[in-house]
């Protein structure tokens, strides 16, 4: 991947970056060391080993990043950004300012939203104000008209305006058929299918994970089995036929051995997990605390593990944060009446970045978990640092610590359980398609 | 009252809060309160001048009385205010309540709440110290107190009894409470009822969880029922409160495998006929009129060392 012949990179007096002395870990292109990337109108012109020959204009702007990790930009497939209906809590606009902050280049967003995204209009409304975002935006269009679960909706048109996949993310689809039927009809579109997997004759009324800790603070408990009942039916529906299917926060231990088993089989299907879920467990709930609220619940210590093992060794394929604003009228308020979610963007890469310093994986695997993985299964530019595709980059400093403070959230809603928490492994320069959309340097 | 100890709680949200010592301390004072209610004038002048609010957001009759009655024998000016006719049901939340009511300088909110947590909430947004009344499936720790009072009044210690309670274990506040106190003070708690109502993870509270009441009865020196709540029924949690009367009704066969002396309890109010026979209810061995009776003298304690009595 790197080119040998310094004429090529000469920049046109253009905007152009140099990133240089930062290790660079491409998975992509099985590429990991110490390298400079050039970046040239908005692409990647140049990768070569630190030390080697790029010539650049004088006015490129240089970066010293010694010690700093560049990787491809990173990609979140599972936010909400509540717009359009519920800006008060986030907006495109700001969501995408978070996303930036926390070293993401690109996002996917559900749409339960006010009017839930359903139709070309709401798609559109969402490409046109994604246009000026600091961030890519995708979004992705219901499985049901009115995400009510009972017709398909207009799945097409908004692949046509814009859509990278479908789901009724916040409620499960509990018709099988009309499942099976979402399944099928994607495949014209190419449109991935997302599932929320959730068996809700179990969970209806709960608000955590159901055990000890559910009996001892006297709150409805979800149990494992709404999870992995339903995750159950999705495999055998894709199995079936034939289709991929995607399946969003899985949280439990059940879900990840059923995903493990499907794989093996040759299921086409693809799993996410959320930072909460291998950095938090149900006991985090301690005095009822709203910010450990989000469905599905924080689980127990063995369910934390099993998603460790499963991001480990490839059954899960991405970490997405599920990023879910909700403002103080939604989480300061009694636990079973507070809004279910956390917000996640700005903190996943540091929760993430504490798994690979416990050894459970290694930089690359980060990598695709973040950002190879979620652009292969969206189908979307990204994952890679590949000469000639657009520059959308992630530097990474893995030693910067900082105290993750309230007041310094980006994002228009501040529900973190991980406020004040001391953090470390950073996004310090966040670039897409050429241009700086955050920066610490 | 002679104590070494020293009450630092402002709060009661629950059981768990309490150590042995704290426990030892809030019985002694109920014990040397408790007289006053015998007396002609049943009024003594300690709280004159503070003010507490009963906030109730749920039916109750016994507790928030018994809160009333132990406020005013001690002279505090006492305001109820239920659900029916708080701003909660023009829209206002929880915290916007309590603020409101904070800024008329209470010395004491008593809350009850059908949401779990709901005084955790009250005590992270007020400075006024709050006294959990019963939350959602979550404690009762007051009642937890005059369960403990009464049981030692008839038994002495509590070490080395045996307890049995009988009933929907895991939706019980009272239950809750009970198990941590009654463990605390060093009872054995062996809890049964319908499988569907005492999961296996109770026994993380401290007790001792048995599908067959009549194992959780043996040698029982105490033995309570609790009140079934006919909602739950629509879970559904078990088939006809005709079954449950049948299986887990406390009555006179039930009781024979108990110890002979061995105490009745009931948190009330009572489904006579339901979780407990009639003639076991108001046999010789039933103390559950001493429970209300004890309920005054231990909420006149808690009023008394929450408000900083010395």
């Amino acid at each position: 991947m790197s080119s040998d012949d310094p004429a090529e990179k000469i920049s046109a007096g253009k905007t152009s970056i140099l990133l240089q002395n930062g290790r660079v870990i491409d998975p992509g292109n099985g590429f990991d060391q110490k390298a400079d990337v050039l970046v040239v109108d908005g692409m990647i012109t140049a990768v070569s080993k630190s030390g080697g020959k790029i010539i650049t204009h004088p006015d490129c702007i240089r970066y010293d990043l010694e010690g700093k990790w560049i990787l491809p930009g990173l990609i979140d497939m599972h936010v909400h950004l509540r717009e359009p209906g519920e800006e008060y809590k986030e907006t495109i606009e700001s969501g995408a300012k978070a996303a930036a902050a926390g070293g993401f280049t690109a996002v996917a967003c559900m749409p339960n939203t006010s009017p839930v995204n359903d139709s070309e209009g709401v798609t559109s409304l969402i490409m046109a104000k994604a246009a000026t975002a600091s961030c890519r935006v995708y979004p992705v269009g219901c499985i049901s008209r009115g995400a009510k679960g009972e017709e398909l909706a207009d799945i097409g048109e908004m692949k046509r305006a814009g859509a990278v996949a479908i789901s009724d993310d916040g409620m499960p689809v509990v018709d099988g058929q009309l499942f099976r039927r979402a399944l099928e009809y994607s495949a014209n579109y190419g449109l991935l299918v997302i599932s929320h997997s959730e068996e809700i004759s179990l969970s209806r009324g709960g608000v955590m994970n159901e055990g000890e800790m559910s009996i001892s603070l006297g709150l409805r408990g979800i149990p494992n089995a709404a999870e992995s009942i339903s995750v159950y039916r999705d495999l055998a529906l894709a199995e079936f036929t034939g289709r991929p299917v995607h399946i969003a926060h899985v949280s439990t231990a059940e879900a990840v051995e059923l995903i493990r088993q499907a794989k093996s089989r040759g299921c086409k299907v693809s799993a996410e997990t959320a930072p909460h879920y291998f950095t938090l467990t149900d006991r985090d709930v301690g005095e009822y605390d709203t910010n450990a609220k989000m469905n599905p619940p924080l689980r127990s210590e063995a369910d934390r593990q099993a998603i460790i093992a499963g991001l480990a060794d490839g059954t899960i394929d991405v970490i997405a944060t599920d990023h879910a604003p909700h403002s103080r009228l939604e989480k300061d308020r009694e636990f079973d009446q507070a809004a279910n979610g956390i917000i996640g963007l700005e903190t996943s890469l540091s929760m993430t970045m504490e798994l690979v310093r416990q050894g459970a994986i290694d930089p690359a695997r980060l990598v695709e978990l973040m950002s190879l993985n979620p652009a292969r299964i969206l189908g979307v530019e990204g994952g890679d640092l590949s000469i000639g595709s657009r520059a959308d980059i992630t530097v990474v400093d893995p030693q910067n610590n900082f105290l993750y403070r309230k007041d310094a959230i980006v994002s228009k809603s501040k529900n973190s359980p991980f406020i004040d928490r001391q953090l470390t492994g950073k996004a310090i320069l966040t670039v897409m398609g050429g241009a700086v959309t955050h920066s610490e340097l | 009252m002679e104590s070494e100890h020293y009450f630092k709680h402002k709060h009661l949200i629950s059981m768990a809060d309490l150590s042995v010592e704290d426990l030892e301390l809030v019985l002694l004072t109920a014990r040397s309160f408790k007289e006053i209610s015998s007396r002609s004038i049943k009024k003594v002048p300690t709280l004159r001048g503070r003010t507490v609010i009963n906030l109730f957001f749920e039916p109750s009759t016994r507790t928030r009385l018994s809160f009333e009655i132990a406020a005013k024998r001690m002279s505090a000016d006492t305001f109820n205010i239920s659900a029916s006719s708080s701003s909660t049901t023009k829209g206002e939340t929880l915290v916007d309540t309590a603020l409101n009511l904070e800024a008329m300088n209470p010395d004491m909110v008593i809350i009850r709440h059908s949401s779990s947590g709901a005084p955790n909430l009250l005590k992270r947004h007020i400075k006024t110290s709050v006294i959990n009344a019963g939350d959602g499936t979550h404690e009762h720790p007051s009642q937890g107190l005059l369960d403990i009072m009464t049981v030692m009044e008839h038994k002495g210690d509590l070490a080395g009894l045996k307890i049995a309670i009988i009933g929907d274990i895991a939706h019980s506040r009272v239950a809750h409470s009970d198990i941590i106190g009654f463990t605390k003070m060093g009872a054995s708690v062996s809890v049964s009822g319908p499988a569907t109502m005492v999961p296996i993870e109770v026994e993380r509270l401290g007790a001792k969880v048995c599908l067959d009441p009549r194992e959780a009865v043996a040698d029982a020196d105490v033995v309570m029922a609790l009140r079934i709540q006919r909602e739950r029924l629509l879970d559904p949690l078990f088939p006809s409160l005709r079954e449950y009367a049948v299986f887990f009704g406390i009555n006179r066969e039930l009781m024979k495998l108990a110890k002979s002396d061995a105490l009745i309890m009931h948190p009330g109010p009572i489904n006579r006929g339901v979780e407990i026979d009639p003639d076991i209810a108001d046999g010789p061995n039933s103390v559950i009129l001493d429970q209300v009776t004890n309920g005054v003298a231990v909420r006149m304690a808690l009023l008394y060392l929450l408000m900083g009595g010395e």
